[in-house]
């Protein structure tokens, strides 16, 4: 008897454990996808009541942080503040790079930040480094990722500008992470490099497939053909 | 105009550049006695090699009667300096030294390296060679390039725009148009 009853109990917590699970997961695809949905869809204008959006920059190296730079030169700085940039710690110009353009902000501005706003300064590791192997790749990808979700807890953006190469795939992966669980919503920008003609980037593919950017534009008109969802802008350089 | 060209004939530099990385089969290319001549029978008269993180190390040559005068460096800082002093320049194909190039209006050989192992930079080179903005070669075909090349039938090159995107981001955010 109190055997049957003890099997009983078992029977039912278990089946309750199933369930919990089964709900949790259904819950969690259910937001998963309306992240999905509402992400590529513009951001309300009622919502501009917010006057200013902290920007993360992540600059790639050389020609990407070229390319990112004439972006930056005619965004209007009052819109995006405060800024954040994020370069590879191996690559030193591309801060220095962003540094010369805030100064001369600030110079036009007579040195009163308040009007462009502030910015920052961090270096990340690198995911990939040019010619490394895809299979050590692994490895220090996860410390990219590791360190990628520490400056993001700290910077919480509202908008992500990227334009390659791997640095901003750990950033954009933890920005949707955060957009499932409610932490900060954020509006992913990724812009494809101009070097890219035929193919996308493995970068701008993952979050292509993926979904994670908000937009995705590209420089060629056959990549415009070839990826329907991408937004063909025109050359930057 | 005859002046100019006189001018221009006094000292006619082709400026060799890999970047920061390094291209040892550009430099190799540009080492041998057929880039060399080619180069001087098309009435240059300096070589200037910007080597980068390379290990092949050419021969320097101080430009006696009939030949190139060699010369090679590392890094520079003033990278922008040899490329405006320059009447040739051939480089490797990172976007940032085409388009510093380009906007210079100089013109430009591109050599593609073929041991990068994700060689997605040629794809740039052949497009931009396609609209006649430059030529592209590999280290091998250089010397053919350089012999066949007519540098009067280049197009300058428009440079790009950025307000196409800064203005769908700033629509995509909900902000006013300016």
């Amino acid at each position: 008897m109190e055997n049957s009853i003890s099997n009983c109990l078992s029977v039912s917590a278990s089946n309750l454990t199933a369930l919990l699970v089964i709900g949790i997961v259904t819950v969690f695809v259910i937001r998963v996808l309306y992240v999905l949905h509402r992400s590529a869809r513009p951001r309300h204008p009622n919502s501009s009541s917010q006057q200013h959006l902290s920007t993360l920059i992540v600059l790639g190296s050389g020609g990407h942080t070229a390319e990112m730079i004439n972006l930056l030169n005619v965004l209007q700085k009052e819109r995006f503040k405060p800024r954040y940039y994020i370069a590879a710690a191996t690559d030193n110009m591309s801060l220095q790079k962003a540094q010369v353009l805030e100064n001369s902000l600030l110079d036009d501005q007579g040195g009163r930040e308040k009007v462009v706003g502030s910015a920052h300064y961090m270096q990340i590791y690198r995911s990939r480094e040019v010619g490394q192997s895809y299979l050590t790749s692994v490895g220090t990808t996860l410390l990219a990722i590791a360190h990628a979700l520490w400056l993001m807890i700290k910077i919480r953006p509202q908008v992500i500008l990227c334009n390659g190469p791997g640095t901003c795939i750990p950033i954009c992966v933890i920005a949707f992470i955060f957009k499932v669980f409610g932490i900060r919503w954020s509006y992913i920008f990724y812009v494809e490099s101009i070097a890219r003609v035929k193919r996308l980037s493995l970068s701008a593919l993952l979050l292509y497939k993926l979904r994670m950017a908000d937009q995705l534009f590209v420089q060629w008109p056959q990549l415009k053909n070839k990826y329907p969802r991408a937004h063909y802008v025109g050359r930057l350089m | 105009m005859a002046e100019v060209e006189k001018d221009l004939e006094a000292r006619r530099t082709v400026f060799v550049t890999v970047g920061t990385t390094r291209f040892d089969s550009l430099v190799r290319a540009m080492d041998t006695p057929e880039v060399k001549e080619e180069l001087f029978r098309k009435g240059y008269t300096h070589l200037q090699i910007q080597m980068g993180r390379g290990s092949y190390i050419p021969t320097k040559s101080t430009g006696e009667v009939g030949c190139l005068d060699v010369d090679y460096f590392t890094f520079s800082s003033s990278i922008a300096e040899y490329l405006r002093s320059a009447s040739l320049v051939i480089s490797h194909a990172g976007s940032g030294s085409i388009f510093e190039t380009l906007r210079l209006q100089k013109p430009l050989i591109v050599v593609v390296n073929e041991d990068l192992m994700d060689n997605h930079q040629s794809e740039l080179a052949e497009e931009l060679a396609e609209r006649k903005h430059l030529y592209c070669a590999r280290p091998q075909t250089l010397h053919q390039t350089i012999a066949a090349m007519e540098l009067g039938s280049l197009i300058p090159y428009q440079p790009g725009d950025a307000k196409p995107v800064a203005r769908l981001i700033n629509n995509f955010l909900g902000f006013p148009e300016e």
